[in-house]
């Protein structure tokens, strides 16, 4: 087994960058095999790809995806698609609170939960990723672990779990990775306060104020105002 | 110490070994320590190591002990506190018995022992009892596991020492010291006297045994997992502080002085220079300034065994504990043995 | 659930057919130690619960959470420029290379791109985060083996790498020099020409550390053939960077994905060892410092003049929109899933880190190891505690 320094070698030449046909095969094998389980699919072409799975297939999608290639684990994470009830902390405490849409908008490839997991898979012989989202109902926070796909997610679940309150069913240890194993609530679901962002507004938020009238014209003349939609800067 | 025994009275006589004693284990321990490991290990490593106490830092040690004896003496709650205070001294001990045979001229010796190397061999295994004692009594898992390596460590390599020590005696024909520091300034290499015969020639292979086992009976590295400070943090050693700590510090660098001054008895002529250029041919014959110059030669010798020593500890990574079992009892012992044979062999034949 | 090599699995069966003889006899009990989170082989405040028979670890449980500082969270009210000060703390040796894959989101989203200078000089000072984060665990490796020589030889020549990014940046650990469509300024001048010669310093380094460790018998015995992760076990766990590529496979993300950064601009080569064990892992390691340099070389050689700002509003809002963007960073892959809602901060920033993932081999790896493998191993997976717990 131990080879000597000399006789080391790349084991795969590098294969082309991929392009949009391997990610439309991904698509279609993925129908194939999930069949009504593929919810939605969003391509960006020469990007990224991302599916969403029902819940019901969320380890079969990791199974599949798996023997298709997509053996490299990368991350299972989570996103609480509800607005902060908080703003970014950038309010005056002094003044009322400021009414904020309370409306959930889902990302790519659509949603109907608050919460949706997100997971991340790599093919390393053919450079290819796949964003994995899959909707949990917020009276039945659970999903299927993925332990027994990719040992890996281990530690990814306990995560999720101490930080969305997302539950793993076959997981087999979700304790806390970081918490106190009293600790309540779930710091990054958006309903959680960032409490040293309530008592006292971070000082750095004065950077983004409007900039003086005479500085601003300085420099509006280069710039290119078509980047932000509403166009409301100087 | 004829000349000298019979003007001075008992207790003279006893005070001046006490204050000889001290002055052979503690003198090489501090110069140990600052040129080797203050200084030589910094030049080593691209800095300049202690610069600002005394000029060029050689008040640094003075600075370092004020600071060891200032600090709390502190013991664990749950140790077993008489014996974990006892520790650091059976250690320290140790080192003052080894260094009572070793002779540093032809009268200047603290006791002739006519079995002296069986002796300082015996007496040198004292400290693995307080270093044992030592992580036992600390109540701490690392200092166990310390304690229980050095144990192990320094028995595997007590027997290659041994060994290694055979074949001196084999060719000097006694085990005092003195007579095989007489045997190598009197003997000849195949009928030329010129060197003498120290028996780093003849017995090269037990040299080479003999300072690999003192690197491990000292425990500094590659052979240092006793204390290996990045997996047991300090070993046997990290319960303790202040002044007691000072003293398994003290008894690390004076142990490694005065295995020093054995090994150069052992393997490079002792305090003797070969007789045969001054003319003498025997003990009796050799005139007193020996007494004043042969410490000086013991010193340099030592301190060049000693540069051997500290220069491997500050390149080499350590073994991992399996892997010295299996070099003391694999390659060591047989070689050992094996010159064992070799040497009695052509004792016979020359 | 874990896949034990034949190698592991055969001596770890021989481990227990042992202790249960001895436990007939001698009713051995087992002894928990707990390495860390103040130890000095965990670099920071990993924790390391082991289970002991002897010296042999029957498990061991690594227990993070002692530097959580919350990025995720802080993100979300942060607007995009700010949240580069903070994630430059997460790999705190190779701090400017955490700041590009999340400004190269930010970039995606807004589909603006930096000038080629920009590139030019991100992906100059990219590989120099490298090697001063690479150059410092090279030297680390000695000391987690009791060699204290070669870390000294470490920091002494990370300084100059170190001097270098703050020549460019103005900061050593912490630049902050990333903006969303460029730089903050140009290369100082004389930069170039230091940077030439400091290339060759830190190729002489490697030499001396190959020398001076690589070639150490001593080193080769305790790092060859321990800690062997297979290729298989370390897709699943999701390793990534050398640990990945010591494993066998061959996955670099500068070649293996088209970013708006000048990989592609220049020859270098992949390095990858087939034994997956600790020695691999460094010696991976040493030959991507060596290409590194190689690396910055070439790029000096074919900067192109130009801005290294592009135009960007002064305020800056990112369309509504999720990209996610990932860089091969000293660590290994560092990716941020950026999801934006049109405002002037992201909605959610799912960070990515790689020693995240690196770390979440070694219950696995460190069955049936002995203790001073545990240093071994966990020093060549080579884990910023900032990197785990963000």
């Amino acid at each position: 087994m131990v080879v000597p320094l000399s006789e080391t070698t790349d084991t795969a030449p590098p294969v082309a960058l991929p392009g949009d046909g391997l990610r439309e095969q991904v698509i279609d094998l993925l129908r194939s095999e999930l069949g009504e389980g593929l919810v939605d699919t969003h391509l960006i072409p020469q990007t990224d790809l991302w599916v969403r799975v029902d819940r019901s297939v969320w380890r079969r999608t990791a199974e599949v995806l798996r023997s298709a290639g997509f053996d490299h684990f990368c991350f299972i994470s989570a996103i609480d698609w509800l607005p902060s009830p908080f703003g970014r902390g950038e309010d005056d405490p002094s003044d009322p609170p400021p009414e904020r849409s309370t409306e959930i908008v889902q990302g790519y490839a659509g949603g109907e939960t608050r919460f949706q997991m997100l997971a991340r898979l790599t093919d390393t012989n053919r450079h290819l990723g796949v964003n994995i989202k899959c909707d949990v109902p917020t009276e039945d926070v659970v999903v299927d672990s993925w332990v027994q796909v990719f040992a890996g997610a281990n530690w990814h679940e306990r995560e999720t779990h101490e930080m969305f309150g997302i539950g793993f069913a076959g997981h087999p240890d979700l304790r806390n990775m970081y918490l106190p194993g009293d600790f309540e609530g779930y710091p990054l679901r958006k309903d959680f306060p960032l409490l040293a962002r309530m008592v006292k507004p971070w000082p750095g938020i004065v950077d983004v104020e409007p900039m003086p009238v005479a500085d601003a014209d300085e420099t509006s003349s280069d710039e290119t105002p078509a980047v932000t939609p509403d166009g409301d800067q100087s | 110490m004829y000349s000298l025994a019979i003007e001075i009275p008992y207790w003279g006589q006893s005070l001046l070994r006490v204050l000889g004693g001290l002055v052979a284990v503690l003198l090489p321990a501090g110069t140990i320590v600052y040129v080797f490991l203050f200084k030589m290990m910094s030049f080593m490593q691209s800095r300049l190591g202690p610069m600002e106490a005394g000029p060029y830092g050689s008040l640094q040690l003075i600075a370092e002990v004020g600071k060891w004896l200032q600090k709390e003496d502190i013991a664990p709650e749950k140790a077993d506190v008489r014996i974990f205070k006892m520790a650091p001294i059976i250690v320290l001990l140790s080192t003052f018995l080894l260094v009572v045979v070793v002779p540093f001229g032809p009268d200047a010796y603290f006791t002739d022992f006519s079995v002296g190397i069986f002796y300082a061999l015996a007496v040198g295994s004292v400290s693995v009892i307080g270093i044992l004692v030592a992580g036992w009594a600390s109540a701490n898992k690392y200092s166990l596991l310390g304690g229980l390596r050095a144990a192990g460590q320094l028995i595997a390599y007590e027997l290659p020492m041994v060994l290694a020590v055979v074949g001196v005696v084999i060719q000097a024909g006694s085990m005092n010291l003195q007579d095989i520091v007489v045997a190598q300034n009197t003997g000849q290499i195949f009928g030329w006297g010129g060197l003498g015969n120290p028996y780093v020639i003849t017995q090269f292979v037990g040299f080479v045994i003999f300072m690999i086992a003192v690197q491990a009976e000292l425990t500094q590295a590659p052979f240092d997992m006793p204390i290996a400070e990045s997996e047991l943090v300090s070993g046997y050693m990290t319960e303790y502080s202040g002044f007691r700590f000072l003293m398994f510090f003290i008894g690390e660098f004076a142990t490694a002085g005065v295995f020093a001054f054995i090994a150069s008895v052992l393997f490079l002529g002792g305090w003797g220079v070969p007789f045969g250029w001054f003319g003498w041919e025997s003990l009796d014959q050799v005139s007193n300034w020996m007494n004043i110059g042969g410490p000086l030669i013991m010193f340099t010798k030592m301190m060049v065994l000693t540069f051997i020593i500290m220069w491997v500890r500050f390149s080499y990574p350590r073994f991992r504990e399996d892997q010295l079992q299996r070099f003391a009892w694999k390659v060591l012992i047989p070689v050992s043995l094996a010159n064992i044979v070799v040497t009695a062999i052509l004792k016979v034949a020359f | 659930m874990t896949v034990l090599s034949d190698r592991q699995q055969l001596s770890y069966i021989a481990a227990q057919a042992a202790d249960a003889r001895l436990n007939v006899e001698l009713e051995t009990e087992g002894m928990t130690l707990n390495i860390g989170p103040q130890h000095p082989a965990t670099h920071g405040t990993l924790r390391i619960i082991a289970r002991l028979d002897g010296e042999q670890v029957v498990w061991a449980e690594p227990g993070c959470g002692y530097m959580h500082r919350g990025y995720e969270k802080l993100t979300e009210v942060r607007t995009f420029p700010q949240v580069t000060s903070l994630i430059n703390r997460i790999d705190w040796l190779g701090s400017f290379a955490n700041e590009v894959p999340f400004i190269l989101a930010a970039e995606q989203l807004m589909e603006i791109e930096a000038p080629p200078r920009a590139q030019w000089i991100r992906t100059i000072l990219f590989e120099l985060s490298r090697i001063a984060n690479v150059s410092l665990f090279l030297g680390d490796l000695g000391v987690q083996m009791g060699a204290i020589t070669p870390v000294f030889l470490a920091f002494r020549d990370r300084e100059y790498v170190l001097n270098l990014i703050e020549g460019a940046t103005g900061g050593r650990f912490h630049p902050n020099f990333d903006r969303i469509g460029g730089l903050k300024e140009d290369l100082p001048a004389g930069w170039v020409a230091e940077t030439r010669q400091v290339m060759r310093k830190m190729r002489q380094f490697c030499d001396e550390i190959e020398d001076l460790l690589f070639g150490n018998e001593i080193f080769q015995s305790r790092m060859r053939g321990i800690g062997v992760i297979p290729a298989d076990v370390a897709r699943q766990y999701g390793l990534t960077g050398a640990n990945l590529r010591a494993s066998g496979v061959d996955w670099d993300l500068r070649r293996d994905q088209s970013l708006p950064m000048a990989w592609d601009k220049v020859d270098f080569k992949v390095w990858t060892h087939p034994d997956g064990d600790s020695f691999a892992r460094c010696w991976v390691r040493l030959q991507e410092t060596r290409e590194a340099t190689k690396i910055v070389e070439q790029l000096l050689d074919t900067m192109p003049a130009g801005p290294v700002m592009a135009k960007v509003p002064r305020i800056i809002k990112v369309p509504e929109g999720e990209a996610w963007v990932s860089t091969e960073n000293p660590l290994g892959e560092m990716g941020y899933y950026v999801v934006s809602k049109g405002d002037l901060g992201p909605f959610r920033v799912k960070i990515r880190s790689a020693s995240f993932n690196n770390i979440s081999v070694v219950p696995w790896v460190l069955k049936g190891v002995y203790v001073p493998d545990i240093i071994t191993i966990l020093a060549s997976l080579y884990f910023i505690l900032g990197d785990i717990d963000r």
